[in-house]
């Protein structure tokens, strides 16, 4: 019901939607967020983007973060997949899944996922500009509010 | 204790694990956090900018004011940025 995973290598959205609602057909809606490296921070172009993340941890958070949604959108199962390592841009980063019998949920279910994990599991960026130069992403604020909206996990 | 740091605390305190016996004294997060500082000047650098320096204790988020004993892991890392 509650698929968590942490991985180098890049996910197969068709087969995670596949798995996601295989042998099943209560599910009436699927939300979806996949996040992306994008080419640009701050104006300056980047090279790549590494992820880092603490073993152990990170999978414990994701689950905690899942089975929360899981039982605050009444959620028929979802899917969380984040990759670790280096990403040139325009690689995918995150996959959130959540399904449920109506949209609302499964939308909802979707932004509460990625809000969450933004702000609450143990990954941290570094971009690689083309001048050589590398930089941690600061925390962003807006992730915080993003976060707090949904009131306390 | 097992301590663990992360992005930029690794790179300043110049390694990502040390095992440390649990200093006479040292009772919390915040404790312990003082007490790291002395260790050099990259763990002094790690921790300088204490308001953007987050705590796990047994892969828990955990404040200044959390027990720590010889027998946790302890990881440091500045506020997450993933997604």
């Amino acid at each position: 019901m509650v698929r968590v995973v942490v991985q180098s290598a890049d996910f197969d959205i068709g087969a995670e939607m596949a798995a996601l609602t295989s042998g099943r057909a209560d599910i009436g809606g699927i939300g979806s967020f996949i996040g992306t490296v994008r080419d640009t921070a701050h104006g300056a172009r980047i090279v790549s983007m590494t992820l880092e993340h603490y073993p152990g941890m990170t999978e414990r958070a994701m689950t905690q973060i899942a089975e929360a949604a899981v039982v605050r959108f009444n959620l028929l199962g979802c899917t969380l997949i984040h990759r670790v390592g280096p990403l040139p841009p325009g690689e995918n980063i995150v996959l959130v899944l959540a399904a449920a019998p109506h949209r609302q949920a499964a939308l909802e279910g979707a932004a509460f996922l990625i809000d969450w994990l933004k702000t609450k599991a143990p990954f941290w960026k570094k971009e690689r500009f083309v001048d050589g130069s590398e930089a941690w992403v600061d925390a962003r604020e807006e992730d915080d509010l993003a976060a707090t909206r949904w009131g306390v996990l | 204790m097992k301590i663990l740091y992360f992005a930029w605390l690794r790179e300043r305190v110049g390694c990502g694990e040390e095992d440390v016996a649990l200093p006479e004294g040292v009772a919390t997060v915040g404790q312990l956090v003082t007490w790291l500082r002395g260790r050099s000047p990259g763990h002094e650098a790690a921790f300088s900018q204490g308001r953007l320096v987050r705590c796990a204790v047994n892969q828990d988020f955990a404040t200044p004011d959390a027990p720590v004993t010889d027998h946790d892991e302890i990881a440091f890392f500045p506020p997450v940025t993933g997604g």
